[in-house]
């Protein structure tokens, strides 16, 4: 990927999307957040939200076009401030583990060491409250989403879908991949912010299965 | 001062005009589902654009503990206080101890029932909206619950409000995009297309039957789409490729793509179509 000297030329495409909002479609995650940083606080802006590679920004779209003609291209971001990294004991004992194993042509250990091997961050969120897509891992651990979706996930799996690991904050209909569970609580109202896991975090998962807590 | 809940046969839910700004936590807006109808209970009865108000299917029975006043609007139904009938769209006195019937909706799906000086409910996020798919805000209205209502000065007298709600078929404007470019003819096939309503549809999208869409053009990396933001009133195509109009509870972000959106000023006509309406879209002009 060319960042820094020749992020001049990677201006977003900027996609219709009704007429109180458009979408900009840029050239990497790391562009994604840095346009929605750079475009959030303008007056035009009613309110934004981040996908894998786009921004949402709500507003008049006319106001919107010609705000975004009239700002500079933001250098690309790939870290979101205050990132603590967070630390997420998993009993890797999940349903579709072996079929993961199947898929990726490892063994189950060796996908939970790869799982485990490297941190994660949140690239953006969606889905449900609290539910991050964590990007960066082991690119090995790329499967697609399961055909059909399970009626019934429960609050705390672990799972991997389409090049991303997330953790379902609530029991909820999904169509990941189940590889493991956490008793970690990913969504909590008496908490400011409610959601444990927020753009920019850094993710380490530990493994658990061995019954061993801390 | 309060409503009680003395029955509630189908959904009550209460609303206000939602939570915007949490989009980082993986919440979405929520908020009334007919903004058409909300508008007009809130001139009704001098309401705050942030009221909050009850949205149902109808057949609910409220008694007041104090005198209120109240309103009906959205889709029409039959109303009585005490068993005499009264009319929707207007401004109803309330004795104490009375007890207010909604019943089933004659045409369209959500009547909205508010009261001067607005719902009181416990804010999440600062919003009193109930969103049924994130399970945020206030629960269901259930039997023998007690909503409390805050004070209110009698609202200065309004003429009547005619329902925008009158079933039959409803051609609903759109917006091509984003996504329309991944099918080689765009929105041509949607548009040529008449739909119906699902009756799986809810508050998280309207699903719609007809004619199956060609499946998208692949992506050039042949990978699958990332998923991106949606807002209400998208027209996503989902794999078996028919619509789903989002609705007010959908998700922050999507996987399906979307191939045009529905513009504002008609999600209020979607929002009050029944299952088997025949819906039509038209490209805003």
């Amino acid at each position: 990927m060319t960042e820094g000297l020749f992020h001049e030329a990677a201006r977003p495409r900027l996609l219709a999307c009704g007429d109180a909002a458009v979408l900009l479609e840029c050239a990497s995650a790391e562009s994604a957040r840095a346009w929605q940083d750079a475009l959030s606080e303008a007056p035009e802006v009613i309110d934004t939200a981040l996908g894998a590679t786009t921004v949402l920004l709500r507003g008049d779209p006319g106001a919107l076009r010609q705000r975004l003609r009239a700002t500079p291209t933001p250098p690309p971001r790939a870290i979101a401030p205050a990132a603590d990294t967070v630390v997420i004991p998993v009993h890797y004992d999940g349903p579709d583990l072996a079929e993961v194993a199947d898929a990726t042509g490892l063994s189950v250990s060796e996908v939970i060491a790869a799982h485990t091997g490297q941190p994660w961050r949140v690239a953006f969120a969606g889905f449900a409250p609290g539910f991050g897509y964590l990007s960066g891992g082991d690119p090995r651990l790329t499967v697609p989403r399961r055909p059909t979706p399970r009626a019934a996930v429960p609050a705390g799996a672990v799972a991997l879908g389409g090049g991303y690991t997330g953790i379902y904050p609530r029991p909820s209909p999904g169509g990941w991949h189940l590889i493991g569970r956490t008793d970690i609580v990913l969504w909590d109202l008496d908490r400011d912010p409610p959601a444990l896991l927020l753009p920019g975090t850094e993710v380490r998962f530990v493994d658990r299965s061995g019954g061993v807590e801390r | 001062m309060s409503l009680i809940v003395e029955t509630c046969a189908t959904l009550a839910l209460i609303q206000d005009r939602g939570r915007y700004g949490h989009s980082h936590l993986g919440v979405g807006p929520s908020g009334h589902v007919d903004s058409q109808a909300a508008a007009d209970a809130r001139r009704l009865l001098d309401l705050a654009d942030d009221a909050a108000l009850i949205e149902t299917l109808g057949d609910l029975n409220l008694r007041a503990t104090r005198a209120v006043t109240m309103a009906v609007t959205g889709a029409p139904a039959p109303i009585e206080i005490d068993g005499v009938p009264v009319a929707h769209g207007r401004i109803l006195r309330v004795a104490a101890g009375s007890c207010v019937h909604v019943g089933r909706p004659i045409v369209g799906l959500w009547v909205v029932v508010a009261v001067a000086g607005g719902l009181h409910a416990r804010p999440v996020l600062g919003s009193r909206s109930t969103d049924t798919l994130a399970g945020l805000g206030p629960a269901p209205l259930a039997a023998g619950q007690s909503v409390p209502v805050g004070p209110a000065p009698v609202p200065k007298p309004r003429a009547d409000v005619p329902s925008h709600v009158t079933g039959g078929d409803v051609r609903i404007r759109i917006v091509p995009g984003p996504r329309d470019d991944r099918w080689p003819r765009g929105v041509t096939d949607l548009l040529a297309a008449t739909w119906r309503v699902d009756p799986r549809s809810d508050r998280v999208g309207t699903r719609l039957d007809g004619p199956t869409l060609p499946p998208p053009t692949p992506l050039p990396s042949g990978t699958e789409p990332a998923s991106e933001p949606v807002v209400r009133g998208s027209i996503q195509i989902t794999t078996a490729g028919l619509p789903v109009v989002l609705g007010p509870d959908h998700p922050v972000t999507g996987g399906y793509p979307v191939i045009a959106v529905v513009i504002t000023d008609d999600l209020p006509l979607l929002a009050q179509a029944r299952p088997g309406t025949v819906v039509r879209f038209t490209l805003q002009r």
